[in-house]
């Protein structure tokens, strides 16, 4: 049913299949722009909450080549899947190269695949936020599963925790330093360990030293990460790789953790939301309101310090309008 | 007209960068497409052996404000026309579409008249080139 009056344009289409639609509107995310904000609000109700899979994991291991193997997979068993990938983008320019897509080969006209790149267009925290809401127009543009590719490794990888329902890290044999990394902040969150590039040596050499590492791993009970080896050159593991996927979201369903979840990352972005509100007004005013100003002259002047101005700028920035 | 009413930072121009056909290799895409990143766009960097269909589907799927086409030899005559079609099919046709490669005056020509809106040779600078598709992004948006 799409017939509600109210409806903008835009989320009529998005709801009807226009791809073009779509794609205007995750530009509008990605953008700032306020055309966003009323679709966003029109389609939320349609969303139905489809996993979202998050892939993270060092540089060049295979995670665009296992993307799109899986979006094979799980077309061949009917599911239509849209794919975000996310790359850095320059922090002199602002500009960015988003190489995800060469990876990507599907039938140009199977309308149940939609693929779509992203610039981090700097901080983590931001990436999150247009990712989110972009799996969100997905989720309610009818695909039924979403794959987010995040870059890099560690610190920015740990953004896919406010947005995957599933957590996927890749990596290949021969992990080396990259064991470190995964200490430093990967490992906590992976729900699922690809060792991809099994065509290689090594594989299953890696494949215990991850066994090793998840028994001995903080995690409590609940859920234990599994551990698989695909291989994209000579396609293998992958019917595994979406086991191990479906098995985590199964999990989720019968413990409660998938509402318990929801509920927390939710309450992780509403915050951010009012985070960015108050600090764009704050700084704003910071700047400009004659009052505020001499709050900020006062810290020049060395009289007062930031944490103190920040104590006395809070009240103050709930009584302006 | 610019995109968005003046907000913080521009919104970066989206581009994509593709290669029809199924000879050849990627160098001189690859390096337009990093001078693109280094002038502050977001290059959609699609690669080699793009069919007409995988290029106009990956520039509506990814929004771009702008084309950018490799090209080396005489199938591309055929090919970019054919991108062009598609875009107008898919009420597309305002997205500008730019080319490069080593082209003959002739089909150049042909190029322009079937309404590619620009063409670099071999001997373009990358300035020139960066101008130019910030240019052409600009007037479409
Ligand atoms: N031998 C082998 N090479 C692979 C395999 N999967 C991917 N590769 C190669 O690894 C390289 C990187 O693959 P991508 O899929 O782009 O890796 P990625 O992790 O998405 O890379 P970034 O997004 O740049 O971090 C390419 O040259 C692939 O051909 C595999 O299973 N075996
Ligand atoms: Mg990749």
């Amino acid at each position: 049913m799409t017939g509600s009056p109210r409806l903008p344009p835009a989320a009529g289409a998005i709801l009807r299949g226009d791809r073009r639609a779509l794609a205007r509107a995750i530009s509008a995310i990605e953008d700032g722009d306020p055309s966003a904000g009323p679709i966003l609000r029109a389609l939320f109700p349609r969303t139905r909450g489809v996993p979202v899979i998050g892939f993270a994991g060092p540089l060049g291991v295979g995670k665009s080549s296992v993307i799109n193997q899986l979006v094979h997979q799980l077309r061949s068993i009917g599911r239509s899947v849209a794919i975000v990938a996310v790359d850095p983008s320059s922090p002199f320019s602002g500009g960015s190269v988003l190489g995800d897509r060469i990876r990507f080969e599907s039938r140009a006209d199977d309308a149940g695949v939609y693929f779509r790149s992203m610039a981090s267009r700097g901080a983590a925290g931001g990436v999150a936020a247009a990712t989110r809401e972009a799996a969100r127009l997905l989720d309610a543009a009818g695909f039924d599963v979403v794959l987010v590719e995040t870059v890099g490794s560690g610190q920015v990888d740990v953004a896919i925790r406010e947005i995957a329902t599933t957590r996927v890290i890749v990596l290949v044999p021969h992990l080396g330093d990259e064991v470190q990394t995964l200490k430093a902040g990967l490992f906590e969150i992976a729900d699922v360990f690809c060792v991809n590039k099994s065509d290689l040596p090594g594989a299953d050499l890696a494949r215990r030293d991850l066994s090793e590492l998840v028994a001995s791993g903080p995690r409590d009970a609940g859920w234990k990460p599994r551990i698989v080896t695909t291989s994209t050159t000579a396609p293998s593991g992958i019917a595994d790789l979406w086991s191990a996927i479906e098995a985590h979201e199964a999990y989720l369903d019968s413990s409660k953790s998938r509402q318990d979840g929801e509920r927390h990352r939710l309450a992780i972005e509403i915050v951010g939301l009012v985070r960015d509100r108050v600090g764009r007004d704050l700084t704003v005013r910071l700047e400009r309101d004659p009052a505020l100003r001499r709050l900020l002259d006062e810290v020049l002047a060395r009289k007062i310090d930031p944490r103190t101005a920040a104590e006395r700028l809070e009240p103050l920035s709930r009584r302006g309008a | 007209m610019t995109k968005a009413k003046a907000p913080a930072k521009p919104v970066p121009i989206r581009v994509l960068i593709a290669k029809p056909g199924l000879d050849g290799h990627d160098r001189g895409a690859k390096v337009v497409a990093r001078a693109l990143r280094d002038a502050g766009m977001e290059v959609i960097y699609a690669g080699l052996r793009q069919t007409p269909e995988e290029i106009v589907r990956a520039a509506l799927e990814e929004d771009v404000d702008l084309i950018g086409l490799s090209i080396l030899s005489g199938a591309h005559m055929a090919l970019i026309p054919r991108v062009l079609a598609l875009l107008k099919k898919n009420h597309a046709g305002t997205i500008p579409v730019f080319a490069g490669g080593i082209i003959p005056d002739e089909d150049a020509r042909r190029l322009r008249a079937a309404g590619v809106r620009a063409i670099f040779g071999p001997g373009a600078s990358l300035e020139e080139i960066v101008t130019t598709a910030n240019a052409l992004a600009r007037s479409a948006a």
